[in-house]
């Protein structure tokens, strides 16, 4: 009997003595005890617990580096110019680096790990951008899997341009041992000053839109931070042309009713395209056809790529993309000079920005939020 | 009580980087080798970084063989005893380096954490076992071996880095397919180097 019980037990011994050292190492090796980060030449001074990566640490500090992936290094967004030596550019960084940010030492704060006093520099209004206690005042299915989603501030108000984004922290739930942030575009209106409201879609296997979506409920206590992002309607005489799908429709909601609202930008023609593959993946439509209706320089043309002929749809019928190349071609009137701005998938981004280069408009005049 | 081949430590040095080479006479770490030569700055990295985890590993192994897998009998397991030292040395050397000097780390990168899975340091092990080599034949060997290793990839990116110069390569042939008949040029060159020293 004890033949059998030695060689497992050995393994099973050295595999614990050698983790033990391996955790003893990591105890003394990550140790880096307090450091010092100096913000923009010491107008701001922090004492923080050295070893975590830097975006961490300023959040705990309070300040809040835009982030769209959370610190997985997947979005590039959370770059700062850091002027003290921390070692040469991490593979990690080195596709969202431009030769340029490189010979600034601009650095992905969520990269590199604060290990000994560090200088950086951040933007100004960065300091403005706070965390919010919410509560969930309201959730409601608009298609099988985008969900509407209103969130009430329990804590100040909100200063935001409409097309910016909020960060929602996701708690640790279930097999989800850490809290996460993830992105979200607010689709609510600037003006109202107490609530967020967000548009959500669930991804299979996404961590934050499988908590919204099958454990959030109304009443309950939600953390924002933001608000982030570059992405607003420019003050031109251009037309715009907008394109989205899915639950990219939420800055164009928001950028759409605040100029309603506000009778914002007059001179700006808007034609809105939104792409989806059949009637169940649609949404809002009643909402727009009545902002078009009320509203004579909108014009909104939803899209199904896959209509099934049960649905007796009347509306445009193709890729979102070829309905745009129709529609640039054909109706919109080119005379005040056109601006694109995009929100959806990375690919429906990529495959309109070619749509549009080809129909002549300029690389340098189409926006967009890319939700990866 | 260990039955230690004959051989002096100079001897068992150059032999097991010149005659026994771990790379170009057993064949051993083949595909981090591949892959990995094309350029001389990566292979000096990853030369390094197994160079350093064979070294280590055998001696660490060494001592698991004789104080703890002999006395218990428990041969049979010694390939998963063995693999299991290999990848916490390689975790821990991997710690110490990012703590210590971030450009080294920096310069080995992810390849550090691939040596677990490379052959070339089983192999250096298990040749250490069956030939019973005592402690420090086995501290030579292991060293000699990655550097032998190390000698190779480096060799192989120079001789790569030329022929991609001179883009001489058919179409055919280019990437792997050149590599490996260089790669066996090269062992046809090393074993020139046979019978002049043994590592048994």
């Amino acid at each position: 009997m004890s033949a059998y019980l030695v060689g497992p037990l050995a393994v099973a011994g050295i595999s614990t003595v050698l983790a033990f050292f391996i955790a003893l190492l990591d105890k003394f090796l990550n140790n880096y005890g307090e450091l010092k980060v100096s913000i923009n030449a010491g107008k701001k001074e922090l004492t923080v617990k050295g070893g975590a990566p830097l975006l961490g640490t300023l959040a705990e500090a309070g300040i809040f580096v835009p982030s769209a992936c959370g610190g997985r290094g997947s979005c590039g967004a959370c770059k700062c110019k850091v002027k003290s030596d921390v070692g040469p550019h991490l593979p990690t960084e080195m596709p969202y680096m431009s030769p340029k940010e490189i010979s600034e030492n601009i650095r992905l704060s969520c990269q590199i790990k604060v290990r000994k006093d560090i200088e950086i520099e951040l933007p100004e209004e960065f300091f403005s951008v706070r965390k919010y206690k919410t509560k969930v005042e309201k959730i409601r299915d608009l298609t099988y899997d985008i969900k509407e989603v209103l969130f009430a501030l329990e804590d100040g108000e909100i200063e935001f341009e409409a097309g910016q984004y909020v960060q929602l922290v996701v708690p640790p739930y279930g097999e989800v041992v850490e809290s996460v942030q993830r992105a979200y575009s607010m689709s609510s209106l600037p003006s109202d000053k107490r609530h967020v409201e967000l548009l959500i879609r669930l991804v299979p296997g996404g961590i934050a839109t499988t908590w919204v979506h099958k454990h959030l409920k109304e009443g309950d206590s939600v953390e924002l931070v933001g608000a982030f992002g570059e992405f607003h309607i420019h003050d031109t005489p251009a037309t715009m042309i907008c394109v989205a799908g899915g639950s990219g429709m939420a800055p164009f909601k928001s950028m759409l009713y605040h100029m309603k609202e506000t009778g914002a930008f007059p001179q700006k023609d808007i034609w809105y395209f939104f792409g989806a593959r059949t009637t169940k993946d649609m949404f809002y439509l009643k909402e727009m056809g009545e902002l078009q209706k009320e509203w004579p320089r909108f014009h909104f043309v939803p899209a199904l790529s896959e209509p099934k002929p049960e649905e007796n749809w009347t509306g445009d019928v193709g890729l979102i993309t070829d309905v745009l190349d129709r529609y640039l071609k054909e109706k919109v009137d080119l005379s005040k000079g056109l601006e694109g701005y995009l929100c959806g998938s990375p690919g429906m981004i990529n495959a309109c920005i070619n749509v549009m280069k080809k129909n002549n408009m300029a690389e340098d005049k189409i926006y967009f939020d890319k939700f990866a | 009580m260990i039955d230690a081949p004959n051989v002096g430590l100079v001897s068992l040095f150059f032999a097991s980087i010149l005659t026994s080479n771990i790379l170009l006479a057993n064949f051993l770490g083949m595909c981090s080798f591949i892959s990995i030569s094309k350029d001389f700055k990566s292979s000096m990295g990853l030369g390094l970084a197994v160079t350093m985890v064979i070294g280590i590993c055998s001696a660490v192994c060494w001592a698991v063989l004789y104080f703890i897998i002999k006395p218990l009998g428990i041969e049979y397991l010694s390939f998963i005893i063995f693999i299991i030292v290999i990848a916490a040395v390689v975790q821990m050397l991997e710690m110490i380096i990012d703590r210590f000097s971030p450009s080294l780390y920096m310069a080995l990168g992810i390849f550090l954490p691939l040596i677990t899975v490379n052959c070339a340091v089983l192999g250096v092990i298990l040749f250490m076992q069956i030939r019973s080599y005592n402690f420090l034949q086995a501290v030579v060997f292991g060293f000699g071996s990655g550097a032998g290793w190390w000698l190779a990839i480096m060799l192989l990116a120079a001789i790569r880095t030329k022929l991609d110069a001179n883009n001489a390569v058919p179409a055919g042939l280019k990437g792997t397919g050149i590599t490996l008949i260089t790669i066996g040029f090269m062992a046809m060159a090393f074993i020139g180097f046979s019978g002049m020293i043994a590592v048994q």
